[in-house]
Formats: C-alpha cells, structure tokens, sequence
C-alpha cells in the first residue's frame, strides 16, 4: 500500500510541512480506527515533538531521522504515556520513564504518533489476544495483521507511519510484517537496548523496527542501536558508520535452508514464491548453496519452553501491589497477588505463565528447561556452521499467508505453528529480516526471510535490498 | 542440656555491603531514609526496567571473600529465585544458585576455652528485599528503601557444636566484615542477619537428623538462645519417641519464643533459572589479586603481633586490634619506631578520654599521627612532663601550630636550660633555710621536699631527671 503521507525526505526538504503530515497521519489512524493499530494516539505529544523537532532543524541540527513519523508498539515505555502491553492488568499506568530506543529515535528527530495494539505482553501471533480487541488486516479487515506486533505492522503497512517499533521474541515482528507486506528486522540480541522494552522472554527480545524498505528500516536501526548502560545485554559492538544503506558490493552466497523451503506445512504460493527468490537471485548472478538445519524442527517447543519459563517469571511483577489492576475483593496481602493477577490475564498468557511455572518446577526442570537449552545451543552451533559457509540464509518468513480471524484461536499449537521459520533467528541471537515479496492469489502479501551473522545487519539490509531489486514488478 | 546429645548447626549469614549505591541501579544504599524515597524503576520491578550491576558490590564481596580465605570464582552467574510476596517487586530475588561467587574459606573461633575451624560452604551475591510491616488497623504497608541492596549470603558448614561457638562465630565474623569495611554489621537494624539450621543427635552419633531453620535471629545473644532452645526442643522430642520434622521457625525476641514459621515440604520450589537479564560474572584474576594485595592486614593476625612483638596485655590487644581505623591510627602513632606499649598508653587513656568528651569518632580525632607523635616524641625526651602534655593535646584539638608552639603558649616554657633550673633551685633552697639544714644534717628524703617545691616554682615544666641531678649537686654543694 502507497505511503499516504509525505516521505520523510520530502519532510526533511520542507520542515515547515511537518506539522500537517503529523496532523494527517494521526487523522488516518483515527479514520481507520476499525483497524484497531493504536491503543493511544499522541496528538499532543505528537505536537510538541513536532514542534521541538522543526527549531532543531532550524539550528541547522543534523537529525537522522528527521520527518520520520513513527509508532511505538505499545509494550514499550515512554514517560508519563499510559503503557498497557495489551492487558487489563496494566489499567491506569503511565510509565515512568522512557524506553532508550525510543529517547535515541526521539533525539534522531523521529515524532511519535501513537502506542499501537499487540497481543497480550506480546504474546500471539495473529494480534487477537489483546484486551483493547484484535488489530485487523489493512487489505482485509476479517484477517489478521500477524502479531505479537500487529498494530504496529498495519500503522506501517497502511501508509500512515513511515516506521514503526514493535518486539521480536519469537517472530512477534517479521510474521506481521510478512503479512501485511513491509519490511519487518529483528536486529542482533543485544544490538538494540530492551531498557523500557516489557519483558516477556528476556533472552530472546529484541526491540525491532517496521519500515517500507530496507534503506529506513537500517536508518532507523542506526539511530537506536548501540551500547546502553542500563542494558547490562546490550553489546558493546560498534554501529557500522555508514548510515546509508547501498547494495551488496560483491555477489552474495545464499544459503538455502532445505527443511524450511520443502516445509510441509508451507503453502503452495509461499512454496512457489520461495522458488521464484532462489530463481531470481540465481539470474542476478549470487550463488545458492543449499544448507541443511536438522535440529532447526526442535525451534517451536525449545522456544516455547525458554520463552514461557522467563515469561513466567517476567510476568511476576504484576501482582496489583504497587502499580495496575488490584481486585477490588481482596483482603489481605496474599489476595491482592492471587485476585489481581486472575482477573488481570487473559488466557493466553496465563496459558504461558502456567507452562513457564511447569517446566522450571522442580523435577521437571531438567526434563525441560535444561533441556530446551542445550537443543538451543545445538540450534545456535548449527546456524553458526551454516552462516560459516554463506553470507546469508534464505526461508520463507511464515508457513501461510493472514489467516482469518478467529481461524487459529481454539487451536494454540497450530497458532504457535505461524512462528516455525522466525524462533531459530531468536534462540540463537541471530539479525533477521522480512522482506515483501509479491502478494498470493487472494492479494495477500507473502514474506521472504533473511537471516545473517552477528552484529552483520549491513549485509542483512544489503541483501533484503537485492531482494527488493529483484522483486517482480518493481 | 542433656550430655547425651549433641548440636550439630550451621549459619547463613546475610550481610548488607557498605555500597553508595545499591546492587542493580543507581539508587542510594542508606539506611533509615523516608520510606520508598530511594527507589527508582529497576529497584521497584517497573516494567521494562533491567539490572545492572555494580562493580563496587563485586568488589567489597571479593574482599570479604579474601578475608575469610575463600576461593573467588573467576566465573559466577546470577540467577533468579522465584517466589511472591508483596515486598520482592519483581516477583523474584536475584541471587546465585549452582555457580556462586565463592567456595571454600574459613573462621577461626574460641570457644569454651577451645580453638576451633569453623568452615565456610560459599559466599554468593543476591539483592535484599523491602520491608513488610502489619499495622494496627490490619493493613500491610511496604517501605521499598531496602530493595536491590547488596547482600553477601555467607553459608557455614554444619561446624557448630555448641550455641557458644555459633555465638563465637559470628562475633569473630561480624568483626572481621567491620574491619574490611564491607558491613557495619549492625544485627538490630538487619544490616548483618542470622538464620541457624539446627539438629541434634546422640553423643558419638556420626550422621546427620532432620534440621530445622530459624529465622529472624537479630541479635548474637539471639541466635545463641534460639540454638539453645531448639535443641531442647528436638531432644524432648526425641527422647518422648517423637519424630522432629523439618520447618522453619521464626524467634520471637519480645516472648524469647521459637514459633513455627511454615511446613517445608520437601523443599520450597523458588523455580530457579539463569537471570536472563544479566551476564554471567566474569573476573579477572588481575582483580583478585589486586584487592588481595590492597587487604589491610586482619585482627586476629594484628593481635598476635601486638601480644608477642609488642608485649600488649590482652585489654589493649583487643581494644587495639578490633576497629580499624583505630588500629590504624594506633599503628601510625608507632611509625616503626615509637614504643607501642607506652603509644597504647595514650590511645587507651588520653585519646579515649577526648573521644568520649567530644562524641567523635576516631576518625574525627583532629590530631593527626605526625603532630601527635611530635607530642610523644616530647614527653619521651622528657621536655614536657605528662600533666603538660595532657594539656597541649587538648589544645592541639583546636589549634594546628607545632608541640612547641602550644607547650610554650601554655607557660610550659621547655626549662631545658640548666642555668634557668639552677636558678630556680637557688631561689628556693635559699628562701628555705630550715629544710636545708636538716637536709645536711641527714634527713636525706627532704629532696622530695625540694623537688616538688622547685617543680611547683617551675610551673611543673622542669625535666624531672634534670632536676633531680641538678638539685642533688646544690643540696651537697660545700
């Protein structure tokens, strides 16, 4: 879908424009509200942002993102701005400070808009398990966006942002990117602050930009990637200098993962686009190697053993004691934990609380916990011997095209199926990046996956840009 | 107790380190502020807030470590134990379960007239919680001060055989993290707590019977008691033909009662897992071996210097050896050359005099150890007598010129000069002709007569040894 606002260069050429392009963009989020991308939308905040940002630029400041109209999904901190992560049970909460992503995007010259809608604490993949209802597909509003990140997806993929955050712990940003058509990264664990980032599984999140193309999504990942002393995780790697993304220098190895492409539950047109990719690349000159990732099929129970055991913990701190919902029938300490928190979850993420608590239990640990951690170092080892042999590595970014809503929710394995290309890239700390293709047969937009070494997001963004070179139509 | 059974104890001890600033933020580590006025998103468990540790609590840790001559691991991790109650925010304590910070060490105690080794299992690091209270009207209130303050959970091995040496240990334990500067081991305000597993078997019985815990022991005097009253309690049960189970009990210092806090069953399942939020701690052993170099040197090997190198008697070893800034001071005054009996003189008498006077502590003591020294230096040369001295050290308090300066202001003109004293001692032996006379006639004791009157006429500032030489040649001048 076209971008429905004036690009940020056209914005940065002309400041003085600044102001009604916020105006418009907050206007298409309110006009489509049945879309269901925000939770809040900033108009005041959004306003004095703006304002601040246009005396910078009249200083002669050199912002990097200056006319960047942005989202915030909305497990993510800004000061003083309710943070609700979705749930009931973070009524009446303005956080109390901001999150270091969004203070480096803010201070690139980036305006915030809006909090957009996310499963519950992030957890889903269609954008349904939310407390403020389910976010809904731009190009088809009985499917869903994907999620955990779906109403950030759609502020992107409906042209009313240029970018957007959301979070990546298991796919929560490249599935609904592929579904709703845009380019979705996960950077590096570690490349980007989780300070002010909600927790839901510590080891996996990763702060990921939405964006149009490769060149902003890398532009946007360079203002907020770095080193952050409230981050103890975040790595001391050096941001690459080049702030503009260019085109692979030499031609790329490719490596082509043969359990993902051959997947069974992949379907047909995806199947067929994969094809298309390799065919594609191939003509353009690079080379494919085809590369095999046996323990890779493990990916969804290991993740989803690691993801609820730090989830269950993670969540620990919404007891209605300090901050949120508290029951109002509790009487004394114990019940204000037990009744805050059961009115205060939805079923999906007590489901995970529920698992994360069974498999850290004791007797149970090794079984799983111990277990899930060393196929996920295998899973690492395996990437990592691959990534040896190739620049990057191509799969499909999801099994299926949006599915309708209400398809996949009485069926919570089949749900966590949608997340079986993007979890290896989280277990193992690795950049990926999902790239639009072309659309199916019904319209919807098919995404491919790139997935590159550590700290390498350069070539990631370079190659996902050969990508858009080479995409059909363009 | 019944000489049948025996104790067999072991301790946890958790000590608040001396940080600035708490484990895993920023927030100030102080004690007896407002309540929830030193707390900030990490400290609260606000969402999206991430510890970070604090090197000076690694480093106080590695220093206690050094102290009690435990092995420092170069690698350690932090993991969580999971448990919920209203005064742990995040819903879980960060601590360190199967890779602590140490291994190894040990204390050695006196007790009932024996040396012992009492061994030391670990030391691992973890975070404290806040502070419930119930009041009155039935509602609990929190104070969130204490949350995220560094502690160092030290675990002894079951050692103990007596409530004496547990009460021992700790003694010798709380000294030593005093010493260092690592805990100010204040016990009533829970800088420095004392849980005591505890289980008794027959005399002679080598193996191990079910233990109970206790908690909440806030005194040394506490922790013996409880030992006490507990293994009553397990041989009255034993010797009924009961069962003792495992529980944890809580003593209540207003009642002097144990009271069962919880049934254990099993063990309590804090679902510990890696903390995913911090990365593993890793040292290097340049660091370890930097602080061991950069360790004072401790009491118990102080004490046994200043009683076989100095011949101090036990009272100013202990008095000497116990606080460190004290000893140090103690130990300046010595400059290697001064003599450390009659420099513990002074410390114990005349500085704790002035101490007490003022309300200072010693380091607030003005005087520092070089014009101190200088003030010794006189009294040995025998250029100020005591008294004098006694007088310019209460001067020098507030005054920072030279000995000299002062001892002359005062009027205790140095009467080195043998012309002035033989002067003086003209004078009076003149102005009493009485004394004199019986003095030749062989009432030989009347010096002491003489003496006094020319040290009285002397303002008390005569070298007594000059004197008494210089009067004897006068007395038995033809």
């Amino acid at each position: 879908m076209p971008l429905l606002i004036p690009s940020p260069e056209t914005l940065r050429r002309n400041p003085e424009k600044l102001p009604e392009a916020v105006a418009q963009s907050l206007a298409l989020a309110r006009a489509n509200r049945h879309l269901g991308a925000f939770i809040e939308l900033l108009d005041e905040r959004a306003g004095v942002s703006c304002g601040e940002v246009m005396a910078r630029i009249r200083k002669g400041e050199e912002l990097p993102l200056a006319g960047f109209i942005i989202a915030v999904k909305d497990n993510i901190s800004i000061k003083d701005v309710p943070l609700t992560c979705g749930s009931r049970i973070l009524d009446h909460h303005p956080a109390t400070f901001t999150a270091t992503a969004v203070e480096r995007l803010e201070r690139a010259g980036a305006i915030v808009i809006g909090k957009t809608n996310l499963d519950e604490f992030a957890m889903g993949s269609s954008n349904e398990n939310s407390s403020f209802g389910p976010a809904r597909h731009p190009l088809d509003d009985t499917r869903v966006p994907g999620g955990s990140s779906g109403g950030s997806a759609v502020s992107v993929a409906a042209g009313w942002c240029h970018a957007a955050l959301g979070s990546d712990t298991g796919g929560s940003v490249r599935q609904p990117a592929a579904f709703c058509g845009i380019v979705g990264l996960k950077p590096t664990y570690g490349r980007v602050s989780r300070y002010g980032l909600v927790a839901f599984g510590s080891s996996l999140d990763q702060i990921s930009p939405f964006a149009h193309d490769c060149t902003s999504a890398f532009e946007v990942l360079h203002a907020m990637a770095g080193a952050d002393s409230h981050d103890a995780t975040s790595a001391h790697v050096k941001v690459p200098e080049c702030e503009v993304l260019s085109l692979p220098k030499n031609k790329l190895r490719v490596g082509v993962v043969r359990e993902f492409v051959d997947h069974e539950a992949l379907a047909p047109s995806i199947r067929a686009a994969s094809r298309e990719v390799c065919d594609a690349l191939t003509s353009a000159g690079h080379t494919l190697v085809e590369v095999s990732l046996p323990t890779a099929k493990l990916a969804i129970p290991v993740y989803y053993i690691v993801a609820t055991a730090e989830a269950s913990s993670n969540l620990a701190r919404f007891d209605g004691a300090r901050y949120g919902k508290r029951s109002a029938d509790a009487t004394d300490v114990n019940s204000v934990l037990e009744l805050s928190r059961g009115i205060g979850f939805g079923p999906e993420v007590r489901r995970r609380i529920m698992m994360g608590t069974y498999v850290l239990s004791a007797g149970y640990f090794d079984a799983y916990y111990r277990t899930a951690q060393k196929v996920r170092r295998l899973i690492k080892e395996e990437l990592q011997a691959v990534l040896a042999q190739t620049d990057v590595l191509l799969t499909p970014t999801t099994p299926s095209t949006a599915f309708r809503i209400g398809e996949k929710v009485d069926d919570p394995v089949a749900m966590y199926l949608s997340d079986i290309f993007t979890t290896p890239a989280n277990l193992a700390g690795l950049p990926a990046v999902s790239i639009p293709w072309r659309s199916d047969e019904s319209g919807l937009p098919i995404g491919m996956q790139l997935m590159a070494n550590y700290f390498d997001e350069e070539l990631l963004l370079s190659a996902g840009m050969e990508l858009e070179r080479l995409r059909p139509g363009v | 107790m019944s000489h049948d059974w025996e104790i067999v104890a072991g301790l946890e001890i958790h000590a608040q380190l001396q940080t600035k600033t708490k484990a895993f933020c920023r927030c100030p580590n102080l004690y007896g502020a407002d309540p929830n006025t030193l707390v900030c998103p990490v400290c609260l468990g606000m969402p999206g807030a991430l510890p970070v540790l604090n090197r000076e609590t690694v480093s106080q840790a590695a220093r206690l470590v050094i102290a009690v001559g435990g092995t420092i691991h170069l690698h350690s991790k932090f993991d969580r134990k999971n448990y919920f109650y209203a005064d742990l925010p995040k819903g879980y304590q960060i601590s360190q379960y199967d890779e602590p910070f140490s291994t190894g060490g040990a204390v050695r105690i006196s007790a009932g007239g024996q040396e012992k080794t009492i061994r030391i299992t670990r030391a691992h690091l973890e975070e404290d919680a806040g502070k419930s209270m119930h009041l009155d009207n039935g509602a609990s209130v929190v104070d969130m001060n204490r949350c995220g303050v560094p502690l160092v959970e030290i675990v002894s091995e079951p050692d103990f055989r007596s409530a004496e040496e547990a009460g021992a240990y700790l003694t010798v334990l709380r000294e030593l993290l005093r010493f260092i500067g690592v805990c100010d081991g204040n016990m009533e305000r829970g800088s420095l707590r004392c849980d005591a597993n505890v289980s008794v078997r027959p005399r002679g019985s080598h193996d191990l019977r079910e233990r109970t815990e206790m908690k909440n022991l806030n005194s040394i005097r506490n922790v013996e008691r409880a030992i006490e009253a507990e293994a009553e309690r397990q041989i009255a049960i034993y010797e009924s033909g009961g069962v003792v189970h495992r529980q944890t009990l809580q003593w209540d210092d207003q009642t002097d009662e144990l009271r069962p806090m919880r049934v254990k069953e099993g063990s309590d399942d804090y679902r510990y897992f890696p903390e995913p939020d911090l990365v593993p701690l890793e040292l290097e052993t340049e660091f370890v071996e930097a602080t061991r170099r950069a360790m004072p040197e401790l009491p118990q090997s102080r004490r046994k210097r200043y009683r076989e190198e100095f011949g101090l008697n036990d009272e100013a070893v202990y008095f000497l050896a116990t606080e460190r800034r004290l000893s140090d001071y103690y130990e300046s005054l010595l400059d290697g050359k001064r003599n450390p009996v009659s420099v513990a003189g002074w410390i114990q008498g005349e500085v704790q005099r002035l101490l007490k006077e003022y309300g200072w502590e010693i380091e607030q003591f003005p005087v520092g150890a070089t014009r101190f020294g200088a003030l010794m230096d006189s009294v040995d040369k025998g250029s100020l007598n005591r008294n004098s001295a006694r007088d310019v050290l209460r001067m020098m308090l507030s005054d920072d010129r030279d000995v000299d300066s002062i001892a002359s202001e005062l009027g205790f003109g140095v009467k080195q000069d043998d012309t002035q004293l033989a002067e003086i001692i003209d004078q009076v032996v003149t102005s009493s002709p009485d004394e004199f006379e019986r003095y030749r006639q062989g009432k030989k004791n009347l010096i002491g007569y003489f003496m006094g009157q020319v040290m009285k006429a002397a303002g008390g500032n005569a070298n007594p040894k000059l004197l008494q030489k210089l009067l004897a040649e006068r007395l038995e001048r033809e």
